[in-house]
């Protein structure tokens, strides 16, 4: 077979400060993979942490790019941004640290909970920052 | 799971359809397709919301119904209605003198469905409570939500709260008095006064329950059309023996609101089909937290807006929530009133699990799927993202989907085929004919009696 129809590619922008379009992304991969009739636990796991993803890229960074990748056995999703980056993964890995501004928390948002929850909801996470160039997030879920 | 065959209420008059698009573009699954310029629906991916009946500018959907003569056949004839219908007579009539028409279309027992209201509010009430009910859990009130959430949905029917509607509460209900008073279970016949589409598939082939448990279903504004034929303003003969467990709850119950404000710390209410997709799909991404219970119904204004009523929308609200204010709280309705046994009652409203029913799948290989979306998705680079429905399909996209289904063809596109004209690939003359064999012949023909001539639009 064609190679190039083994998988699926998508990529979405995503704009910092921008909360009232967060989201979009996951929507869009939540629709592609109930297509591909793909189970909802293993889906709403995927929309769970590519939307904590993307909230944290528009809460924390100025833009970054999803980058989705699905093929037969599983999805890959990258979401790179370009911001402060964070010091330390570690510590941003333990439930309730949030370093979130005061508006984006009266927003609802920065209640520490996106990247353990970004782990509870993945297969594999890869971490990688640099402080004051951004962040890349790579995610991967294997379908049942 | 039911064994019932699914009921398709809902079709389409070939004689009075125009296949002018309007029905397929307000259709919340793209369910429809105009075929030989016909609509079709699609059965499976169908709601039965009723927004196509709703857009239709000629009235070519029609909701097909029992014969009202069949209910002669029962020794009891009962009448079961939601009291949205008596919002539906003008003022004037009192609620015994409409009682009194119903008697006089021939039913022996009249039932408004929502009593004994308070068995079913403590039956939802131990669904909230258990530890083990998915939150937010959704009401199943509405069916044409229950088949979208099932359809569209799938990982949210476990979130679905399995107790029946007010109409097996009442039929139910029905069934135990009369038993009580001497009826064989054979003699009574059950019959619907439906609101909407919706409430006639989940009648006839329900979702979660073994069997049907009504005799027939009969249009609600088939049936007003009846009793306004005899309805007598003098004085009526006093009925309000059937309504002494009909509670203010019970009355606004089908309203927005109605069932919201009774249950959890925090709850939401939700009507339109529209609005229920957009807060299902946040819901479904796990982006709605700490609320307890949704209502959820598929009509603006809930069942005041049903297809299938008369009056208007809001002034059927305005009256229902002033005859609630006569009627007592439910919680207040003696048992010796109600004279059932509430317990054996409430165990009758439990509902077998829904399952889910994905509509939107590419098959069930998964590569070959892939294979179909991405051709899709090539084909949409093709295409030129109007949306203007004239392939028969509701939008670009799903011409796509189509055409990697083998169900629509590149030609189908008016636009893509001009431009093949444009470029020599294909001669006007076999453009023109595409287009007539999706549209029939005689509709690029002037005609003066078109629809929207005048002012039709709106």
């Amino acid at each position: 077979m064609d190679p190039e129809t083994q998988s699926m590619k998508l990529t979405f922008n995503i704009h910092g400060g921008d909360f009232t379009h967060a989201g979009q992304p996951s929507s869009e991969v939540k629709k592609v993979l109930k297509q591909l009739g793909i189970d909802g636990k293993t889906i709403k796991g995927i929309v769970i942490a590519l939307y904590e993803a993307e909230v944290n890229v528009v809460a924390h960074a100025w833009k970054g790019t999803v980058e989705v990748e699905i093929d037969e056995s599983k999805i890959t999703i990258i979401v790179r941004d370009e911001g402060p980056g964070i010091p330390d993964i570690e510590l941003a890995m333990q439930a309730g640290y949030s370093t979130a501004s005061k508006k984006v928390r009266e927003m609802g948002f920065g209640a520490g909970m996106g990247l353990p929850n970004m782990k509870k909801n993945t297969d594999e996470l890869i971490i990688e920052s640099e402080v004051d160039k951004g962040t890349t997030v790579k995610m991967i879920n294997y379908f049942l | 799971m039911s064994g019932l065959p699914t009921y398709h209420a809902l079709k389409v008059d070939a004689v009075k359809c125009i296949g002018c698009t309007h029905c397929m573009k307000s259709c919340p699954t793209e369910a429809i397709r105009v075929i030989d310029g016909l609509a079709v629906i699609d059965h499976e991916r169908c709601v039965y919301c009723g927004q196509c009946h709703r857009a239709c500018p000629t009235r070519a959907f029609y909701v097909e119904q029992d014969d009202l003569e069949m209910i002669r056949s029962f020794k009891y004839r009962v009448i079961l209605f939601p009291s949205i219908m008596i919002g539906q007579f003008p003022e004037k009539y009192s609620e015994d003198q409409i009682y009194a028409g119903l008697k006089k279309v021939g039913f022996t027992h009249v039932y408004e469905v929502e009593q004994p209201m308070q068995v079913l509010i403590d039956s939802v009430h131990e669904v909230l409570e258990d530890q083990e009910t998915h939150k937010p859990a959704i009401s199943i009130y509405c069916p044409a939500i229950v088949r979208l959430i099932q359809g569209r949905y799938p990982s949210l029917t476990e979130n679905l709260i399995l107790r029946k509607a007010p109409h097996n509460l009442a039929a139910h209900f029905a069934i135990e008095q009369l038993i009580e008073e001497g009826a064989r279970r054979e003699e009574i016949g059950l019959f619907y006064a439906t609101p909407c589409i919706a409430k006639i598939a989940a009648v006839k082939s329900p979702v979660g329950e073994r069997e049907s448990i009504v005799d027939g279903v009969v249009n609600m504004n088939q049936l007003y059309n009846e009793v306004m034929k005899v309805i007598a303003d003098g004085d009526a003969e006093d009925n309000s023996i059937q309504r002494e467990n009909l509670s203010a709850e019970g009355i606004t119950w089908s309203l927005t609101r109605g069932e919201s404000c009774h249950f959890g710390s925090r709850s939401i209410a939700i009507d339109g089909i529209h609005n229920a997709v957009r807060f299902l799909e946040r819901l479904e991404n796990d982006q709605v937290h700490g609320i307890d219970f949704i209502e959820m119904r598929a009509c603006d204004q809930s069942c005041a807006g049903g297809i299938l009523l008369t009056g208007n929308r809001f002034m059927t609200v305005e009256r229902l929530e002033r005859r609630a204010k006569r009627y007592p709280a439910a919680k207040d309705i003696a048992q010796t009133t109600i004279r059932v046994d509430t317990e054996e009652l409430k165990q009758k409203l439990i509902l077998d699990p829904i399952k889910p029913k994905p509509h939107f799948i590419f098959g069930k290989d998964r590569v070959k799927a892939m294979e179909k979306m991405n051709k899709a998705q090539r084909i949409v680079c093709f295409l030129p993202g109007i949306d203007c429905g004239s392939c028969g399909a509701p939008n670009c996209h799903a011409l796509a989907e189509d055409m990697v289904n083998n169900k629509a063809k590149m030609s189908d596109c008016i636009y893509l085929q001009q431009m093949w004209v444009d470029e020599g690939r294909i001669k006007a003359e076999k453009a023109f004919l595409n287009v007539q064999k999706k549209w029939g012949t005689d509709r690029f023909k002037a005609d003066c009696n078109k629809r929207g001539r005048r002012n039709e639009g709106f």
